[in-house]
């Protein structure tokens, strides 16, 4: 009985142990977007996402001012490099998963995990030099170039991993019915790896959302709209990290709430983009 | 080591048996109306360094069924998947020798597997629905999916095979149900289903019942029986019952060797090798 007992308290202790874990991993995660409603919220109103920056005058003399500009900015940009790393991840991912004996398999996964590691703000002045230089402006697609390099090695590493956990019995079953290799890939092991092919997108996606290192010196920032829409690839472009780092070091306090205000509006972001994300990948069918 | 020496001493014409009749669900035939459809040369199938089968040389015969049985981890899953090239996927798998179907070496150069699929198809132990298609989407899965779009075509060719592996009558109401809502023999039925809407000239079955219940199974028999008119089917089977009911020939395997080949029914009555005697009375294995 005395064993049976100190088994049952061991058990409790474990449990509490990892009821602790827990909430010690939530709680700067709730902290922080305590914090950052509270000092932002008052800074939202509707002018904020229908006006442009403008100087600082706007806002110290009270003048209608926003972020309409950097929260399209942002879209554009980041969906910009989504569009751009997908496709390359993806197909980095299926070779790292599908073709282990592949020649290339082996390079591309020392090159994926090193570009992985690379600090992101390198990544930036790779895009400068390859886009920026060339164009002679900085611009919203050499931002997007620079947050594709986040993504692709995100997507390519979670892309394998997803693909990976697909039996290999569901690959021989599509071979053997004489499909080739790539259609059993794309139309067999992707759709069954649906789930975890998105949840990688949206992990990269989400990591580059929040980088304004790359952005210093690619897209650079823009206090105005521009012109038009093309305006958003060709020419300068705010986003939301970037613009909530410089409203945050500028020294005016109207500045400072706007730029919690940002923090709140990114966060948004990110937490729409993954709902909507699990919403389109729902399963066809539920499996029993 | 007994064993392995044996099988080397013989030559390929005394392990093999053809010259007898023998009978078969009241048909009587004789070797002479026998076609060689495919034939092994010298199989060897290496993992690494160990080794999978060796030098097995045995043919198979057209509109037949063929029978491999022996004990597990025996090498005859390694055989089978040697005739239609599945170990390409094996990265350490290595195949030496020669796969003849209709006297071309399916391992030579210019033969894309593919194609050697399309013409050997495969029934694997396990049921393998495509998890996020329909159970008619995974019937026509091997035509759909290289471009067959015809939906009269397609209809008939799922009714034909889920008819085939016994199936259609219990999925016929809910074809847009998912594959893996089925139960685990129904989910193996509907694999075989899959694998007969390519009409494969030769079919591999690994196993195919050891999954079903025996009303299921019986049902896979009888379909064996009737798709050796037009298939040549080869089968592992555990189940020597099976492997007397439904085919024509019998492969003994032993520790990657090929023991002894020959009619069903010679196997089972009088086998030449001790081994197998040893093996079919339940001595061991």
């Amino acid at each position: 009985m005395k064993t049976l007992r100190y088994r049952n308290i061991r058990d409790k202790v474990m449990e509490s142990i990892i009821i602790i874990s827990t909430v010690l991993v939530l709680l700067p995660l709730i902290i922080i977007i305590v914090h950052v409603v509270v000092h932002g919220i008052s800074a939202i109103n509707w002018e904020f996402f229908t006006e442009e920056l403008g100087s600082p005058s706007r806002a110290i003399q009270g003048r209608p001012t926003g972020l309409v500009h950097t929260i399209l900015g942002t879209v554009v940009v980041d969906f910009m490099a989504l569009a751009l790393a997908v496709p390359i991840g993806i197909g980095a991912g299926i070779m790292l998963s599908e073709y282990p004996d592949h020649v290339l398999n082996p390079t591309l996964r020392i090159m994926n995990d090193t570009l992985n590691g690379m600090p992101a703000i390198l990544k930036g002045l790779f895009a400068f030099v390859l886009i920026v230089k060339p164009m002679g402006t900085f611009s919203g697609f050499a931002g997007a170039v620079a947050l594709a390099f986040v993504m692709i090695p995100i997507i390519a590493r979670t892309t394998e991993s997803a693909l990976m956990s697909i039996p290999w019995s569901l690959r021989e079953a599509g071979l053997a019915i004489g499909l080739p290799r790539w259609r059993v890939v794309l139309s067999t092991v992707m759709p069954a790896a649906k789930t975890g092919l998105v949840t990688g997108i949206l992990i990269g996606f989400a990591r580059a959302a929040g980088e304004a290192a790359p952005l210093l010196f690619t897209s650079f920032g823009n206090n105005y709209l521009p012109n038009n829409w093309l305006g958003f690839i060709f020419e300068p472009v705010d986003t939301l990290p970037q613009r909530l780092y410089s409203l945050a070091i500028s020294p005016y306090s109207e500045w400072h709430s706007m730029g919690w205000a940002a923090a709140i509006v990114l966060l948004l972001f990110v937490i729409v983009c993954f709902v909507g994300a699990r919403l389109l990948t729902r399963k066809k069918f539920q499996t029993n | 080591m007994m064993m392995e020496n044996l099988t080397k001493e013989k030559s390929l014409t005394s392990i093999i048996d053809t010259s007898s009749e023998f009978q078969f669900n009241g048909v009587k035939s004789t070797a002479s109306d026998m076609k060689i459809r495919m034939e092994t040369k010298n199989l060897t199938v290496m993992y690494g360094k160990s080794t999978g089968i060796k030098d097995v040389s045995i043919p198979i015969y057209d509109n037949k069924v063929t029978a491999l049985i022996g004990p597990s981890g025996c090498g005859k899953t390694t055989f089978l998947r040697a005739l239609n090239r599945m170990h390409d996927m094996t990265r350490i798998a290595k195949v030496t020798g020669e796969v003849l179907l209709d006297n071309k070496n399916i391992y030579d150069e210019d033969v894309n597997p593919v194609i050697i699929r399309r013409k050997i198809g495969m029934v694997f132990q396990k049921p393998t629905p495509f998890p996020t298609m329909s159970i008619y989407d995974n019937v026509v899965a091997g035509l759909k999916l290289v471009g067959i779009r015809k939906k009269s075509l397609l209809q008939d060719v799922c009714e034909k095979a889920l008819t085939q592996a016994a199936l259609f009558d219990e999925v016929k109401d809910r074809l847009n149900d998912s594959g893996v809502s089925l139960s685990g023999g129904q989910q193996q039925r509907l694999s075989i289903a899959r694998a007969l809407a390519v009409e494969p000239e030769v079919l591999l079955m690994d196993e195919p019942t050891s999954s079903l219940d025996p009303q299921a199974t019986t049902r896979i028999e009888e379909l064996i029986h009737t798709l050796k008119n037009d298939v040549t089917i080869i089968i592992i089977t555990h189940n020597m019952q099976q492997a007397a009911r439904v085919s024509d020939k019998t492969a003994f395997f032993y520790v990657g060797d090929l023991v002894e080949m020959g009619d069903t029914r010679n196997i089972f009555t009088k086998p030449k090798e001790k081994k197998t005697e040893e093996y079919l009375t339940g001595r061991f294995g």
